[in-house]
């Protein structure tokens, strides 16, 4: 019974949820362009595959990336020794590992990214190549997470990263190739997926609680550094390729 | 029986479509659990629960979110995609820019990775009946004051996220440069985050990387290089680029707003 009543709580804040996107389309077809609807029945059954199937994901969260996350925060501060000697840095490189670990991999075969980034050497005439543009997303994410990471650890503020980080690309943007700028930007947002999004938050919270610190200024921001070095670290590709190719007509 | 007829059915393309989705899902998945499962065996040389619990929630996840995709592309992408052309090539600039307010509050709000994150920042919120409690963490009077609650979170995040698509596709529309709106966005949140409570600062900054995936990405992208191609003069490649961008930093900038506003009142 305990098991229907959660299935029931969750099922309605769901349909609520694709409530706007469904109206909007709907609006926007049949009232301002005044179209009639095509394929009703692959409508209808696409729509229950999204229906039930966020639902399932929302379910299935619960019980295993969110409970992993805190876990894994666990066992990770347990490693390091007890929360009272927080600053112990040649213990906190375990953290830090998974932290990036977690962060690369996770972006580095991001589907979203390879698009992004064959685009990119479409762009830049060849100057910028895809692989290395991948590899400098992931480091910047993972870079992103390990920060992070080390940041609840050791309890400096989110702002001194942020105005750190953000003021270097706000630098970099006025010095960057103008085409890549837009791109930067844009590969900061796609490497976040909806798997690692919740794994990450989970870390934080848990690492966090672990440490003591107050779980809702502390245990976020992980993802917003995750969002923020790649920026830093596609734009700096950029600076150094643009670079290293004048210097190489010089010589040459 | 005609073999031909069972394969043009949406029900068979639907499972034909079902498994690449799925395959896509699973690897995502799999560079998560070969780096945890080294670290494991490797540095922290312990054991995770995995109980039967684990293994059914993250079959789950891997379902639930393949069933999401699978629907997004039999329902809503073709649809969205049509009209996201439609208004481009159309060409009227109030209408353009309401569907793409529309279209970005419609998204983000319904986007799994927001929802998820939302939730969990409630869970871990202050509750004022439950302040008998000894608190999971050390809360202060103002923490306790900060927290709006996940819906109205959320509800700023997506007209963030579609003030941010009005933005995006009037700067298309009229050639603004993105660099001096990004570089203008980013230094307003600066100027921002030391009056917002802290309580609400990291996930402020966290809801501009949360609000780009599964849904938002796909139909932002549409709209984008739909509307680059439409117009004379602008490249698909350069000017289609940018509204993901603007999507990840007006919500820093709008939570932020709600985090202030919230603690004045």
């Amino acid at each position: 019974m305990h098991l229907i009543n959660i299935l029931i709580q969750k099922l309605g804040p769901v349909l609520r949820d694709l409530a706007p996107i469904m109206g909007a389309i709907l609006f926007f077809q049949r009232v301002v362009l005044r179209r009639e609807l095509t394929h009703v029945p692959q409508l209808v059954l696409g729509l229950m595959a999204v229906l039930v199937g966020l639902w399932m994901l929302l379910l299935g969260l619960d019980m295993s990336l969110f409970p992993l996350g805190q876990e894994l925060a666990r066992q990770l501060v347990a490693a390091v020794g007890s929360s009272d000697r927080v600053a112990g840095w040649h213990e906190l490189w375990k953290i830090g590992l998974l932290a990036f670990g977690l962060g690369f991999s996770a972006t580095v075969a991001e589907p979203a990214l390879l698009a992004v980034a064959l685009k990119a050497e479409e762009i830049s005439g060849g100057t910028i190549r895809a692989t290395p543009l991948r590899i400098a997303v992931a480091l910047g994410s993972g870079t992103g997470v390990l920060l992070g990471a080390v940041r609840i650890a050791t309890g400096v503020p989110l702002m001194v990263f942020i105005v750190a980080g953000y003021g270097l690309v706000i630098v970099q943007t006025l010095r960057a190739p103008p085409q890549i700028v837009a791109l930067a930007y844009d590969a900061g947002g796609v490497t976040t997926s909806t798997i690692t999004v919740p794994l990450v938050a989970a870390l934080g919270v848990g690492l966090a609680e672990q440490f003591g610190r107050p779980v809702l200024a502390a245990g976020f921001g992980m993802i917003a550094l995750a969002v923020l070095f790649p920026m830093v670290t596609v734009m700096g590709y950029a600076q150094l390729a643009r670079w290293w190719a004048s210097r190489g007509r010089r010589t040459s | 029986m005609d073999w031909r007829r069972i394969t043009a059915h949406p029900l068979a393309r639907g499972f034909v479509h079902a498994l690449r989705p799925l395959l896509a899902r699973l690897r995502d998945l799999v560079p998560i659990v070969v780096v945890i499962g080294l670290f494991q065996t490797l540095v922290l040389r312990q054991p995770l629960p995995y109980d039967a619990g684990f293994v059914v929630g993250l079959a789950l996840v891997v379902g639930g979110l393949t069933l999401f995709v699978v629907g997004l592309e039999l329902a809503l992408f073709p649809l969205g995609e049509q009209l996201a052309h439609a208004f481009a090539a159309r060409g009227s600039l109030p209408w353009l820019v309401a569907f793409a307010f529309a279209l970005g509050f419609g998204t983000t709000f319904a986007e799994p990775a927001l929802i998820a994150i939302t939730d969990k920042a409630a869970e871990l919120a202050p509750k004022p009946q439950a302040s008998g409690h000894a608190p999971t963490a050390p809360w202060t009077a103002t923490d306790a004051r900060a927290w709006p609650g996940a819906l109205l979170v959320r509800t700023t995040v997506a007209l963030a996220v579609g003030c941010a698509l009005v933005l995006g596709v009037l700067r298309i529309v009229l050639g603004w440069s993105i660099a001096w709106l990004m570089v203008v966005g980013y230094a307003l949140a600066l100027v921002l985050t030391p009056l917002a409570p802290p309580a609400l600062v990291a996930l402020a900054y966290d809801s501009g990387g949360v609000t780009t995936s599964t849904i938002t990405v796909p139909l932002t992208t549409a709209l984008g290089v739909g509307l680059a191609a439409s117009i004379r003069g602008r490249s698909p490649l350069v000017d289609g680029f940018g509204l993901i961008g603007l999507a990840s930093l007006v919500p820093i900038v709008f939570v932020l707003v709600l985090g202030i506003l919230w603690s004045c009142i």
